[in-house]
């Protein structure tokens, strides 16, 4: 489970604060402070990392997918892209990236969206808004659903035609592709490590994720 | 219309928010071109269970709505159908204008210049309406933007179509849950037009009864069938 690939992120080097393998399906949060730099590693390729961003200080704010969308001007995220928040505010920003894209429209999966998109009888299969709900029940009494707005999903691939179609779409990430956000505010990051099986946002095959956080400076 | 409820009118840059129930059906007419109408919809019986743009986009495989979708809440269940639209795409990526952009797009418009025609935003409006009902700004979620479209190119970049909204376009909603929907009528975000110019509209409410066995939304696809099962076991004696 902890196997590295050769072209993975430094393990362990002296600049990291922490470093954490999350595997597949798993959630996790965390605090990264304001100045400190993020870095999600997919570790063995095409692993989709569905991921919330709260205001540590008042989480009642929180990444606003519209609000990126409406403010860059376009759909998809990479590097110069400014994570805003559901009251405009900049979270965020994505400093490096050599996965080229990542999306922000396919939401997180859901047992109930599940019986909807392929049949009644996936409905016991894990997803990621149950790793949501359960490491926000966790975590903090005063969070909960409502606290789970449309989020990114780092390395997946949902392309929008300039007809209006949508689908989720085989990945281009790879082994070791990874992407670094700097902090603006003391934010507290929601992970789901997306357990689907039912489609190729995870090559049809979840993988453990890297996240490693280096000091402000 | 025999079966009809109720009419309003919205005045431009008008916020307004209502309860339809199942079986009712809403048409929302533009009285001018270029008008916009934000909306988010909630279950009115459990309010935590709200519209979801990654849940309706990816069920019906389109990042836009029109005649034929349904608005899926983040239950697998459906808060209304779109059972007519004389325009044919409505946005649901782009969101609302805030105070700061519209400061910057039409520069000050406050209410002791201007009284009850002041600047209004689509996020402030939308947290006005919402607190009528003790949700607030965790209860701000991505919105549909009717008589909106936007289009994004091969590399995802946004363009918005200036000459898509008439006088008289429409759309029909025809909820299928107890839904709280929540409207402004604020100018879309990305409108470029240079002055602070929201549009009227007309709400028309009537009974319609729920989606029949044939129903187009119900047949789109596969997945809407499901959608529909799910909400309507809410509802069975």
């Amino acid at each position: 489970m902890n196997a590295r690939t050769p072209n993975a992120a430094p393990a362990r080097d002296a600049v990291w604060i922490s470093d954490q393998i999350v595997p597949a399906g798993e959630p996790w949060m965390g605090t990264v402070a304001a100045g400190q730099l993020l870095r999600i590693v997919d570790l063995e390729g095409n692993q989709a990392v569905d991921t919330l961003f709260y205001n540590a200080r008042d989480t009642g704010e929180r990444y606003s997918a519209v609000d990126t969308i409406r403010a860059q001007g376009n759909l998809y995220l990479t590097t110069g892209s400014a994570l805003r928040s559901n009251i405009g505010a900049t979270m965020l920003t994505i400093v490096e990236d050599n996965c080229g894209r990542h999306d922000t429209l396919g939401g997180a999966c859901s047992a109930e969206s599940n019986t909807v998109r392929y049949a009644l009888e996936k409905r016991h299969m894990h997803s990621c808004r149950d790793n949501f709900l359960l490491a926000l029940a966790q975590h903090d009494d005063r969070l909960d659903k409502r606290d789970l707005p449309s989020n990114i999903n780092f390395f997946m691939n949902v392309p929008v035609t300039p007809e209006g179609g949508l689908e989720f779409a085989d990945g281009i990430s790879a082994a070791g592709r990874y992407v670094q956000l700097r902090a603006h505010m003391d934010v507290l990051v929601l992970i789901s490590n997306c357990p689907q099986l039912n489609n190729p946002c995870n090559a049809y095959n979840p993988t453990p994720i890297q996240i490693l956080i280096r000091a402000a400076g | 219309m025999t079966s009809e409820l109720w009419t309003e009118n919205l005045k431009p840059g008008e916020h307004w928010s209502g309860v339809l129930r199942r079986g009712t059906s809403l048409r929302i007419t533009a009285l001018e071109p270029r008008a916009n109408v934000a909306a988010i919809m909630y279950n009115y019986e459990s309010l935590p269970e709200r519209y979801n743009l990654a849940d309706t986009l990816k069920a019906q495989h389109t990042a836009f709505l029109t005649a034929g979708c349904v608005c899926y809440s983040d239950m697998g269940r459906i808060l209304c159908s779109i059972t007519a639209d004389s325009c044919g795409w409505h946005d649901t990526l782009c969101g609302l204008s805030d105070a700061s952009l519209v400061a910057e797009k039409f520069g000050a418009g406050s209410f002791q210049q201007r009284r009850n025609e002041f600047y209004k935003n689509g996020r402030d409006s939308m947290l006005n309406e919402l607190g009528k009902y003790g949700l607030g700004k965790r209860d701000l979620v991505a919105n549909i933007n009717f008589f909106s479209r936007v289009t994004a190119d091969a590399d995802g970049a946004l363009h918005f179509d200036e000459q898509h909204c008439r006088a008289g376009d429409h759309v029909e909603l025809r909820f299928e849950m107890h839904t709280l929907l929540v409207l402004s009528t604020s100018p879309h975000p990305l409108d470029p037009q240079p002055h602070y110019r929201p549009r009227p509209v007309a709400l028309r409410a009537w009974v319609s009864g729920a989606a029949s066995a044939t129903d187009p939304c119900r047949l789109r696809c596969e997945e809407n069938q499901r959608g529909f099962r799910n909400t309507e076991m809410m509802y069975l004696p």
